[in-house]
């Protein structure tokens, strides 16, 4: 759909189909990858659903968070199946399982969205700088990447999240304050050498200051890989969230989250396999379609590079 | 290499110290009340007061590391809150489990990975190539959790309700029960761990030996009349593999120090369920073991994959 | 002569390597530029004029010595007071490729200088940036293009419609036209001899191509291995030839006329330009000079008028030619006697 739409913009400005400037040929490479495409397609699809969230409750009359401890359990209080009721079933408190899955998106991508922004903002901040300035800055900041990336993060994760108590900020604080290593180590490597590039003695010949030169024309060089890194690192962050929801340091309840289901479905698998099932199959679709997307992202970006 | 050596070992004592200074700040100024819980709901402020002075929790925070950190350098990680066992021997019994669960995982995932991505790079772009890619990918974008109690569900749950008992629940048989047992308990969680993990394999194998492949060296070789299938594993593999090579000394050195989730589902009690149970409880001295345990073998195994690495390709020379 | 717009006092500028020991790009370097002139700088890849441009640009902080601009020494400035004077020092890079950011549109490659110093933006910018590639003889609607969209001849003019931007009083050009074909090379000449006079510009003309540099200099500066061997006004230098590595250059230099061409003297130079972090001693193009005798390798001959050259021609030699000596028959002579 938005694909289309996007190939008629196209053909209405003749500016965008010069072939030679940069992103284009990837974005042009990307539109003819069909699992990326169709990757993409179920991406918005799971959007569109956490958006619509309340329509889904408003569509079926149960609200996330109602329990129907009468019509939603079967009499001895097991969980129900799927029904003309509860399309897909209700969970051990007799809640509507679609309905939460519909909320539960909305977690699972913010969480995915912020946690990388976060990643994204602070690795290429601190890569730039310890590319760039060198020094005493690189000494530091290389050995302080070394530490976050030595660190057992889930363990510490774990850690922090049972000191602070689980929420929705901490989630996304931590996992962004332990994930930047990886962006910083690869944008420092790239700004190692594009700071040997003559554009840059250039652009100190007009005057620039060395902030002027490391946002406005050194960063506009690293952000292929760091787009690449990125679409890769949703799946990621968002598999990240649903563990830590899974061991019980999610949102607190009764916010609907696909991990939390998850694991509150672990003793109810061998009677409910919808209650497992629904929420396992919408968290393995989110991040099946970002990390197909995200392959096709890197390989139109760089059809070479196969190596991580 | 001596001077390599050296100075890479000084970093890594460098960065342990520095994770054990942010752990122990971390917990230590979080409010703690293990006191509070020790003492029981009928705990006295005498009572906890006592306890407090007794676990060392009285002393200003700088105080209690520098004690930690004099033992520590003399192999001794301090003692459980609520059993007073050494850390050491609670990290001991852990780590064979651990080791257990990492090493088979290991071979699945290399022999898995490595033929697929061999047979992905002398392939490429076939039915197979994409077909061996799509399966990588499904596995990797699996919640470790999620693969790990659908596999409890179908080869226990299914399995043994058909009446083929075949796998345990979950838990642990040491290698001092016998061989059969051991090998039963852990074969779930290793398909699990080797499925998660064998992507990043197949895509490495692949990358590095289409490039290989690609090699005048390769060339000459297949002019010069060598079966296809020597040519590609004795002449091409063994120069594709550095990079596996590489990737793996870090895995493994990762998940030595704990693998959490997949121990969680199974209940094995290796070193990170040990850590789980350690952080419910606020078992200060045995979370910090761990963490620091767990970061020492990611240090020491980057370590020994630089070298391996300069040993596999003399062209590298380290500095 | 008039006025000294730069004068560069006993330059040195050398790199450490990674062996502890150090390349000697710039050997102490003494000239002036003055105002309004061209001054050429030509020399063998390797001879240490880019790295001298550089210095005097103070993009390089100088080993020793000092470059002084308008009675203002400059080399000591921190990057901070070096600013406003970016506005009168410009430099045109080599390499139009590299010297372009790829993942920048133009309009605001030619806006930085603006951007830079606060002296407009906005409209009032992008008014300025096009009347600048107008001048530069670019097409203003391109104004939104990448580098890439380029040939390497307009983005060499993209390169000058940036340094021009700001009105600079002196313009070094390191290698300007040299990675452009030789078709392309006379347009970019003939726009920056154009530049000049609209706008009264004083050049510093680097290139390792001697009919180049004759084509656009008053004067000219012959670099080796880090040190000025000959300077001179350009016909005195092609007329009087002093160096015997001036005229190894002069006599590689392509005639239109066969005939002339055939009996003209050529002067092959034995063996490798030296290496710059272990130069030879004395004069150091003893090992190469046909003309060399004991005592070039002994001592180091000093920059200076030499026989009856007028000051402005100075020379670095013991035994400069005269003219219309045979250099093709020489025979160096290093023994002890």
């Amino acid at each position: 759909m938005t694909a289309a739409i996007e190939m008629v913009d196209v053909l209405d400005e003749p500016k965008a189909i010069e072939g030679r400037r940069p992103f284009s040929l990837a974005v042009r490479r990307l539109r003819k990858d069909k699992v990326a495409m169709v990757s993409l397609v179920v991406i918005v699809l799971i959007v569109l659903m956490a958006v619509l969230a309340p329509v889904f409750a408003a569509v079926t009359g149960h609200p996330p968070n109602e329990q129907y401890r009468d019509i939603g359990l079967t009499p001895d209080g097991l969980p129900r199946g799927p029904n003309g009721t509860f399309w897909l079933g209700t969970d051990d408190l007799g809640r509507d399982i679609l309905v939460r899955i519909a909320y539960g998106a909305r977690i699972s991508l913010l969480v995915g969205v912020l946690a990388t922004a976060i990643t994204v903002v602070i690795g290429v901040v601190l890569g730039l700088a310890a590319g760039f300035l060198g020094g005493i800055t690189d000494t530091v900041l290389a050995r302080l990447i070394d530490v976050v990336l030595s660190v057992p993060f889930l363990l510490v994760a774990i850690a922090l999240v049972s000191v602070t108590g689980p929420s929705l900020t901490v989630t996304v604080l931590v996992i962004g304050c332990f994930s930047w290593a990886s962006v910083a180590r690869i944008v420092r490597g790239q700004v190692l050498s594009l700071r040997e590039r003559e554009f840059v003695e250039a652009a100190r010949s007009l005057g620039a200051g060395d902030r002027r030169i490391m946002f406005v024309d050194v960063l506009p060089n690293v952000i292929a890989p760091v787009i690449v890194y990125t679409t890769l690192l949703i799946p990621v962050v968002i598999v990240t969230q649903a563990t830590l929801s899974f061991l019980g340091l999610g949102l607190p309840p009764p916010t609907p989250d696909w991990g939390g289901m998850i694991s509150e479905s672990q003793n109810y698998y061998t009677t409910a396999w919808w209650f497992i099932l629904f929420p396992g199959l919408a968290l393995l679709v989110t991040t099946l379609a970002f990390n197909l997307f995200g392959d096709g992202v890197r390989d139109a970006f760089d059809p070479r590079a196969d190596r991580t | 290499m001596a001077m390599f050596l050296i100075r890479r070992i000084g970093h890594g004592i460098l960065v342990l110290w520095l994770i054990s200074v942010a752990v122990f700040a971390l917990f230590f100024v979080a409010p703690s009340n293990v006191a509070q819980t020790l003492a029981g709901r009928q705990g006295t402020p005498e009572t906890i007061a006592l306890i407090k002075h007794r676990l060392g929790l009285d002393l200003p925070v700088w105080q209690q590391y520098l004690h930690f950190l004099g033992n520590a350098v003399k192999g001794n990680l301090g003692y459980d809150y609520y059993h007073q066992v050494p850390v050491t021997h609670i990290i001991g019994q852990a780590l064979p489990i651990t080791v257990s669960l990492a090493l088979g995982a290991a071979v699945l995932w290399l022999a898995l990975g490595v033929f697929n991505g061999v047979i992905s790079a002398t392939h490429p772009r076939s039915l197979a190539d994409r077909g061996l890619t799509l399966f990588a990918l499904f596995f990797y974008s699996f919640p470790s959790f999620l693969l790990g109690l659908l596999l409890l569900y179908f080869l226990y749950f299914r399995l043994t309700l058909s009446g083929f008992g075949w796998f345990p629940a979950g838990g642990y048989a040491p290698l001092t029960g016998g061989i059969g047992p051991w090998f039963q308990h852990l074969l779930l969680p290793w398909v699990a761990l080797a499925l998660l993990l064998a992507a990043t394999y197949t895509r490495l194998t692949r990358g590095s030996m289409l490039d290989v492949l690609g090699e005048d060296y390769i060339r000459t070789a297949r002019s010069k009349g060598i079966r296809e299938s020597r040519v590609v594993v004795v002449h091409g593999l063994r120069s594709a593999l550095t990079p596996v090579v590489t990737q793996f000394g870090i895995d493994l050195g990762q998940l030595i120090g704990g693998v959490v989730v997949i121990e969680t589902v199974f209940s094995l009690p290796g070193l990170g369920q040990t850590a789980v149970v350690a952080i419910n409880q606020q078992d200060l001295p045995v979370i910090i073991g761990i963490v620091l345990f767990a970061s020492a073998a990611v240090v020491v195994s980057n370590i020994l994959v630089d070298i391996g690495y300069a040993v596999l390709d003399p062209r590298v020379r380290l500095h | 002569m008039t006025d000294v717009l730069l004068k560069v006092d006993d330059v040195r500028k050398e790199f450490p390597t990674h062996s502890k020991e150090v390349v000697q790009a710039v050997a102490g370097v003494s000239l002036e530029v003055h105002k309004g002139e061209t001054l050429g700088l030509v020399g063998e890849t390797g001879c240490g004029k880019s790295s001298l441009a550089r210095c005097m640009a103070h993009l390089y902080d100088v080993t020793s010595g000092s470059v002084w601009f308008e009675g203002q020494e400059i080399s000591k400035l921190s990057r901070k007071a070096m600013r406003p004077l970016r506005r009168d020092v410009q430099v045109i890079f080599q390499d139009p490729y590299g010297s372009l950011n790829p993942r920048r549109r133009v309009g605001s490659i030619i806006g930085d200088p603006f951007a830079i110093h606060n002296i407009a933006s906005g409209n009032e910018r992008k008014k300025k940036v096009q009347e600048l590639m107008e001048l530069v003889g670019l097409n203003p609607e391109h104004y939104n293009r990448f580098p890439a969209e380029f040939s390497g001849g307009q983005r060499q003019r993209i390169g000058v419609a940036r340094a021009l931007a700001l009105r600079p009083k002196l313009v070094i050009c390191d290698e300007p036209v040299s990675a452009l074909d030789v078709s392309i090379q006379a347009q970019i000449i003939n726009l920056l001899s154009d530049l000049q006079r609209e706008f009264d510009l004083t050049y510093v003309f680097i290139s390792h191509d001697l009919s180049v540099v004759r084509h656009v200099s008053d004067r000219i500066a012959v670099m080796y291995l880090g040190k000025i061997v000959e300077l001179a006004p350009t016909a005195e230098l092609f007329g009087q030839t002093r160096h015997p590595y001036t005229r190894a250059l002069l006599s590689a230099l392509p005639v239109a006329d066969p005939d002339t061409a055939d009996s003209r003297e050529q002067i092959i130079l034995g063996g490798d330009i030296p290496s710059a972090t272990n130069p030879p001693s004395g004069c150091r193009f003893h090992t190469r000079c046909p003309k060399a005798r004991l005592d070039c390798a002994a001592e180091e001959p000093v920059l200076e008028p030499v026989l009856d050259d007028k000051p402005g021609h100075r020379t670095a030699c013991f035994y400069p030619l005269t003219v219309g000596e045979d250099l093709s028959t020489a025979v160096p002579d290093l023994k002890a006697s």
